[in-house]
């Protein structure tokens, strides 16, 4: 047999053992925590919130983590979305290709989107300071809101940056101005911007370091953006720090929850990208 | 005379397949060539140190087939896209001279640069529809400049289908997405959403280059139908086309117009050397 035979042959099972190496990985941790998960899970983790002595063990569930990470996430997400789209109208449609800002936002847009949540949760923490405010849910959802900007800006930059010149230039010659080609805009790069909510969703929800400073924790469910709000991350934390098994098991329930939904929004996520990208051309 | 590949008559048999055209590009009166809607001036454009059209005078006779031709670089395209200024948004562009469309320099300052380019349908190379159903094409341009009757932008989206004849193929799926018509239905869509916004003027940049025979085949049918209430600027490499639909041509080498003038004269007896030689194909 020919030298590159071979050599394609090596490759090729590379490649399957790199894949077959992650796949073990994602079944490994899915399974671990649905066998510690799934016993402790019940009717009451997802319906109560901790009564006391839950972290010695005591009754309650953690709908106060359920409740504020969805809070935190639904309104960071939208917070993030109108502050991130006209940024990235601006870049691909009003700045020219080869303008000399729209570098220096990208650059720095890949600055930001590399620094770890931990910084961003004790920049926030010193604002809040200055600016008199306690750890609370509107807290959160700002640091939140900082940490995935940079996120929704280069995946949805990403796809705009594909934009058909064409595309843009038809919509001038109906006699359109730059800021009505949005219609278009938006529904060209639509499956851009539903992937990257979708990974800014999995973020903002499993971040723990950044609303450790600036939401808090707390076993009540915050009733207004000045409350302090728990999140299951941190939920997950202080229930695997304890001493006691069960209090761990419910631990891996939690992150059973936490799994679950971001499944769930992601599959709402492909439905809507699928409804919304049936026109892109 | 001299016998150019074009006039080789076992090349002909183009005039039999276009005999539906039915539009002898000679038996032109002659009068309506005196008045002229678009008049260029003096117009030189540069890009950043490139000077890309050089002293370009011209007069697009009104409601008649204009062909631009010349080789590839020649700045066709670039003045196709000076003429509702697309140009602008080249980095390092500069333009002297004037354009007058209706007496209005489209380069002046108080010239509303949206009311220039609703003027000019544009008709690129490869069909672009807009990311939305068939009917949304349409109707999105005259919704854009304030239609919002219901009633009103049917009957418009029933008429421009009609006028590009697509009307009978897509009328039972006008919510479907565009994208899902092939190219040549495409590219018909796109010349009645140009003219959903009542252009005077469509500009055609090679609309058919992309197109198989029978949809180039379709799109030039339109274009001789529609002169009838449209000026026509055509962009195009085949001088077949040019020479099938062509009331007026313009030739254009590296940025200057060579020659300009009624299509037959152009074709049959080029006064400069350099459009004979184009003309003969010696280059192109």
């Amino acid at each position: 047999m020919r030298l590159k035979f071979i050599e394609e042959k090596i490759a090729k099972g590379f490649m399957i053992i790199a894949s077959l190496a992650v796949f073990a990985f994602v079944v490994n941790i899915i399974y671990t925590i649905f066998r510690r998960g799934i016993p402790a899970l019940n009717w009451a983790m997802i319906s109560q919130i901790p009564a006391g002595g839950y972290y010695n063990g005591g009754g309650g569930g953690i709908l106060n983590a359920i409740v504020g990470s969805l809070y935190i996430v639904l309104g960071s997400t939208i917070l993030g979305l109108l502050i991130s789209i006209p940024v990235v109208f601006y870049l691909n449609v009003y700045l020219k290709k080869d303008s000399r800002l729209a570098y220096i936002a990208r650059l720095a847009f890949d600055v930001l989107f590399g620094i770890p949540s931990i910084v961003y949760g004790a920049f926030a923490f010193t604002i809040m300071i200055y600016l008199g405010m306690h750890t609370s849910l509107g807290g959160g959802i700002l640091v939140i809101t900082l940490l995935i900007i940079p996120i929704f800006i280069r995946s949805m930059d990403e796809v705009a940056q594909q934009l058909p010149k064409d595309l843009l230039d038809s919509t001038y010659a109906l006699g359109a101005t730059k800021l009505e080609t949005i219609k278009v805009v938006l529904r060209q790069i639509a499956p851009g911007i539903a992937t990257a909510t979708l990974l800014s969703v999995g973020r903002a929800i499993g971040d723990a370091a950044g609303v450790m400073f600036t939401a808090g924790f707390t076993d009540s469910i915050p009733t207004s953006l000045n409350q302090p709000a728990a999140t299951l991350p941190l939920s997950v934390f202080f229930q695997l720090s304890s001493p006691n098994a069960d209090v761990q098991d419910r631990a891996y329930s939690a992150a059973l929850i936490l799994i679950f939904i971001v499944l769930v929004i992601s599959i709402l996520g492909r439905l809507i990208t699928n409804y919304f990208s049936k026109h892109k051309i | 005379m001299k016998s150019y590949p074009y006039q080789n008559p076992s090349r002909a048999t183009w005039a039999e397949d276009y005999s539906f055209l039915n539009n002898d590009i000679n038996n032109e009166d002659g009068q309506a060539f005196n008045k002229s809607y678009l008049k260029v001036k003096d117009l030189n454009l540069y890009i950043h140190k490139a000077h890309i059209l050089k002293n370009v005078n011209l007069e697009i006779p009104d409601k008649k087939v204009t062909c631009i031709i010349g080789p590839s670089g020649c700045g066709k395209s670039t003045l196709l896209k000076t003429f509702n200024r697309l140009i602008d948004d080249t980095e390092g562009i500069k333009y002297e001279g004037s354009i007058l469309v209706d007496d209005t320099d489209i380069f002046d300052k108080k010239t509303e640069i949206t009311d220039i380019r609703k003027k000019m349908g544009l008709l690129s190379q490869r069909p672009c529809p807009l990311p939305m159903s068939i009917y949304d094409n349409i109707a999105f341009g005259c919704k854009m400049h304030g239609e919002r009757n219901r009633k009103k932008l049917n009957q418009i989206v029933e008429e421009q289908l009609k006028a590009v004849g697509l009307w009978e193929e897509v009328k039972n799926r006008l919510n479907s997405p565009a994208s899902k018509l092939s190219i040549g239905q495409q590219q018909r869509l796109c010349l009645a959403r140009g003219l959903a916004v009542e252009p005077e003027f469509i500009l055609a940049d090679e609309a058919t280059s992309a197109l198989d025979p029978i949809s180039s085949k379709h799109i030039e049918e339109l274009f001789v139908k529609l002169k009838q209430d449209y000026t026509i600027i055509l962009v195009t490499h085949t001088l077949r086309q040019a020479l099938r639909i062509a009331d007026h041509v313009i030739f254009m080498y590296l940025g200057e117009v060579i020659e300009a003038g009624p299509a037959d004269e152009i074709f049959n007896n080029p006064k400069q050397e350099l459009t004979r030689k184009y003309l003969e194909g010696a280059f192109s």
